[in-house]
């Protein structure tokens, strides 16, 4: 059904309808309005979740962990320093193969403190080991958190649903919140394992040699690899269930264009307005959403821009002493491949206000 | 495992790589095999995890699961979590599984300090064990908030200017009474049946526990691998390590000493990490100290064989006023 709702009560709701049975948060700017709707449902007998408070995103973290392994349907939410505190649960729920669904409301890394957005938290974890989807906009704020559910619990993968910090979580919008019937068909055929089981003992979380460990940790790297047709399988199911188009990586005007920025998040849509404006001077310009980080849509990316003359990477996150991180990801993906110049460009760091006019006065 | 030849013998099965004469191995054993088939264990980092997990073997009987070393205590909480609504809102029939957190002394008094309080506050019905060998020994015996006043570790050694740790040995039992655990109790490794009957009383109780048990560690004490159980019971008879049962903030048993009480020497002197306390005036001094560690362990618990029991309660609520 379509509703106005303020971003954080569309995920909340739609995390709702996906039947958590264990949620557990600490608040943090601007992932608050989330677990707050959550706990409010809770309180109102509309959910019927354990609503766990955590005293950190650490142990939130842990919680969750807990709950998954013992073979429930787990949330969790952060945010920024949250999501910092709590790397080393996030680095261990992947190894342990844990299918956690966490959303982080990204934004920025203090110091300088700064609550606002950008996503040098979700691109700081980039290597854990989970599947990292990117909303472009509010209605796949609230879809691919349907999405996460099914792909991590049929690969037993957990996935952080990235949305932007205010952009998304604090404004409203029109968006269609889908109907739980439907929701629970897509989500139906997943059986999750407790693997806690009394009646069949075992042990998780052994103590690896270095005879085991690079098998393990290869094997986790190839399995993470190998999920791209299978999300993208899963994409296929839930247009036909629900009637959306998702896709890995997005392209707008990128048809005749030599021109192509490349972003993740929310300030695709400016992106989009900045295409209709240096169209209208005559510039073969496009635009390309990246809505998944990991596992890394390599071919993908070389189909939107193998034939390019130039192109923009617009980054929300840098390798401090490096570069913008999207640019060097596109560049990995491109290598040998592509012949374009690659223009690696860093805005919109900490809530900085980015307008159209920047993104026209890119293109030189 | 296919043809276990420990089945309904023990949940702690032998051929794990603890050193002999491990305290902590020994008590983890007599725990499970109390709690039975029903039980969930989560472990946190450190020896009795690295000893009995290794990839491709297990010791354990029993469900167990390692997730980090400071984290065992909320990992508990989720799996506690997970059984709550598979028994309320699945309507699933299933007799609740006991929840029991193994962690060491580091775990639990130094970096996992946050998530303990924290499941202490929620009230969540969890088993929490705390194998206290007072220091750091799995990564080589370094200090940690639960290493006594003049231990020699590797990060608070003894020399010229220095006689060892500084601290005195954080009180995890008088933090955890006050967090509003249920059942406190502790132990050491001298009393296997004693620490049974604590296991089983702890059951007793809906809520968070905390039982807190001396396990000594061959290498990083510096004891013979034949000395674990009588280091141990010196730990409790000089009154170093009271041995109590605290149930809802009331003390309701404690270990009297006996008449002839060994002074605090007989428990040092076995031991390479206090060995430098007995080379100099200054060593000689925090021996006195140690001593009076004791002596107000006594008065404070009642430990004398003479001690009223009304005598101990007025005192114990002295010291948690």
């Amino acid at each position: 059904m379509k509703q106005i709702l303020e971003g954080s009560q569309a995920i909340a709701l739609t995390v709702n309808l996906c039947r958590p049975e264990v949620v557990s948060a600490y608040p943090i700017t601007p992932q608050t309005h989330i677990v707050e709707d959550l706990a409010k449902m809770d309180a109102d007998g509309k959910s019927d979740f354990e609503f766990v408070r955590a005293e950190s995103e650490f142990s939130a973290a842990s919680i969750v962990l807990g709950a998954s392994a013992a073979g429930s349907r787990v949330y969790t939410a952060t945010s920024s320093q949250g999501l910092l505190l709590m790397t080393e649960v996030v680095y261990n729920i992947a190894g342990l193969g844990l299918p956690v669904v966490m959303t982080c409301a990204n934004r920025a890394i203090g110091a300088p403190i700064n609550i606002w957005n950008d996503q040098q938290d979700a691109y700081s974890v980039r290597d854990s080991g989970w599947i990292m989807l990117f909303a472009k906009n509010f209605q796949e704020a609230v879809d691919l958190h349907i999405l996460a559910y099914k792909i991590a619990e049929s690969v037993s993968l957990p996935v952080i649903v990235n949305v932007d910090g205010f952009i998304i979580t604090h404004t409203m919008e029109e968006v269609d919140i889908p109907n739980e019937k439907l929701i629970k068909r897509f989500l139906l055929e997943i059986k999750r394992e407790n693997i806690l089981d009394v009646k069949n003992p075992k042990t998780f979380g052994s103590l690896v040699t270095p005879s085991d460990y690079q098998e393990m940790r290869l094997e986790l790297h190839e399995k993470i690899k190998n999920q791209k047709s299978k999300i993208k399988h899963e994409m296929g199911k839930f247009k036909n269930i629900f009637g959306r188009k998702l896709d890995i990586v997005s392209e707008y005007k990128t048809k005749d264009a030599d021109t192509v920025f490349v972003i993740t998040g929310a300030i695709y849509g400016t992106v989009m307005e900045a295409v209709n404006s240096l169209r209208k001077k005559g510039k073969k310009v496009g635009a390309v959403h990246l809505g998944m980080l990991r596992p890394f849509p390599d071919e993908d990316i070389l189909k939107a821009l193998a034939n390019k003359k130039k192109i923009i990477v617009l980054n929300r996150a840098i390798s401090l002493g490096a570069e913008g991180i999207l640019t060097t990801e596109i560049k990995k993906a491109l290598y040998g491949k592509c012949k374009a110049k690659i223009q690696g460009e860093i805005i919109g760091l900490g809530g900085r206000d980015v307008t159209v006019e920047e993104i026209v006065g890119l293109v030189k | 495992m296919k043809n276990n030849p420990y089945k309904n013998k023990t949940l702690f099965y032998p051929g794990h790589t603890a050193c002999a004469g491990c305290g902590q191995n020994l008590t983890a054993r007599h725990i499970i095999n109390t709690l039975g088939p029903n039980t969930i264990v989560v472990n946190a980092t450190g020896c009795l995890e690295v000893t009995t997990t290794k990839y491709g073997e297990s010791a354990w009987g029993v469900p167990y699961i390692h997730s980090l070393f400071e984290n065992p205590a909320a990992v508990a909480s989720g799996i506690l979590a997970a059984m709550k609504f598979k028994f309320k809102i699945l309507n699933l029939k299933f007799k609740m599984p006991n929840i029991v957190v193994f962690a060491g002394d580091g775990a639990t008094f130094d970096i996992g300090f946050g998530l303990l309080s924290g499941m202490f506050e929620r009230g969540d019905n969890i088993l929490y064990v705390c194998f206290d060998n007072e220091g750091y020994q799995n990564t080589g015996a370094q200090a940690s908030g639960s290493s006594p006043l003049g231990t020699d570790t590797t990060t608070t050694p003894h020399g010229k200017k220095s006689i060892g740790a500084l601290q005195t040995k954080k009180n995890m039992v008088a933090f955890a009474v006050s967090q509003g655990a249920v059942y406190v109790a502790t132990s050491t490794a001298a009393y296997p049946k004693d620490i049974e009957a604590k296991t089983i009383e702890a059951l007793k109780y809906n809520g968070p526990k905390y039982i807190q048990i001396l396990v000594p560690c061959v290498p990083g004490w510096g004891i013979e691998s034949n000395k674990t159980v009588e280091v141990a019971r010196l730990a409790a008879t000089t009154g170093f390590y009271p041995i109590l049962e605290i149930i809802e903030g009331k003390i309701t048993k404690v270990l009297k000493t006996s008449a002839q009480k060994p002074g605090i020497e007989e428990y040092l002197k076995l031991q390479k990490r206090y060995e430098h306390l007995f080379e100099n005036a200054n060593g000689k001094k925090v021996i006195a100290q140690l001593q009076s560690i004791c002596d107000q362990n006594i008065a404070a618990y009642g430990l004398c064989p003479t001690c009223e029991e009304h005598e101990v309660l007025m005192q114990y609520r002295e010291i948690n006023k």
